[in-house]
């Protein structure tokens, strides 16, 4: 893997801003995806439909990646699995809790100059920095 | 009908920007994450890609009365910063930094790993109906 990949890193946000947009755009929404998530689990009403529409859109994009590129993207996944359960009941609290991920504070959130959400990817950014260098010294990496 | 193809073409350029920017992959977001060790900054290019886009086109579609498909922009109007928007982010955070995963990219890695994503997919939602149906928002709250 290479390690510093800006150039895709900024191709692949701009495509990220584009979804995002499109989706305000046509729909009035805001692309968080543990408020899309959320939403789902929350409301089993009429406000469904377009929820399961854009996971499973989300769902068919690596692999149409996959197919137009030839290759498979990168995955490697290394938490134990105390973590991966810790960590996934963590980010299921913590987002309705916070309202947001990186995707509804961060690119949404702080494009609007929205301070609750600079203050939301301050603090997550911060915690999650602070849990990779805790876990990597306590595991002497 | 528009409505959901839009959301599905939506969710789909959204999962193609992760695929092609590697936040589907952990060992890339923990890399972002591991400021003190090897960092790889491109996460920061991610984000800074999707804000530009972004905070231009968000402003050209509120030119506009009203949505495409739906009578009105839905847009958070909660400008608080309070004990529950700090505490969510730092479990959050935390979560994040333990296994490398988000939302975004739990739901697009889904076809490219194994057991793991899925168990942490069930966590994650399990985390979210705890949060729903306990007055854990209250606790903090108090």
């Amino acid at each position: 893997m290479e390690h510093f990949t800006p150039w895709s890193a900024l191709a692949g946000g701009e495509l990220i801003g584009l979804a995002t947009v499109l989706l305000m755009f046509a729909n009035g929404r805001i692309a968080g995806i543990s408020g899309i998530l959320g939403g789902l689990l929350s409301r089993p009403d009429g406000d469904s439909a377009w929820r399961l529409w854009f996971i499973g859109g989300m769902l068919v994009a690596p692999l149409l990646v996959t197919l137009v590129s030839g290759s498979a993207p990168d995955f490697v996944m290394q938490a134990d699995w105390w973590a991966v359960i810790l960590g996934g009941l963590l980010v299921g609290v913590g987002t309705r809790l916070g309202s947001g991920c990186t995707s509804g504070h961060g690119v949404c959130g702080l494009s609007r100059l929205s301070l609750r959400s600079l203050a939301a990817v301050g603090i997550f950014m911060t915690t999650g920095m602070v849990t990779v260098t805790v876990l990597r010294l306590a595991l002497g990496g | 009908m528009n409505r959901n193809l839009a959301a599905g073409l939506s969710g789909l350029v959204f999962g193609i920007g992760l695929t092609v920017s590697q936040m589907v992959n952990p060992a890339k977001v923990l890399a972002f994450l591991d400021i003190l060790g090897d960092w790889d900054p491109s996460l920061l290019f991610v984000m800074g890609g999707a804000l530009l886009v972004t905070a231009g086109g968000y402003r050209l579609a509120w030119m506009r009365p009203a949505p495409l498909y739906a009578e009105r922009f839905q847009v958070p109007t909660d400008t608080s910063i309070d004990r529950k928007l700090a505490l969510g982010a730092v479990m959050f955070g935390a979560g994040w930094g333990l296994v490398g995963l988000c939302p975004g990219p739990v739901i697009a890695a889904l076809t490219l790993g194994g057991p793991k994503i899925w168990v942490f997919l069930l966590a994650m939602l399990a985390g979210m109906v705890i949060h729903l149906k306990t007055p854990v928002g209250k606790w903090v709250e108090a």
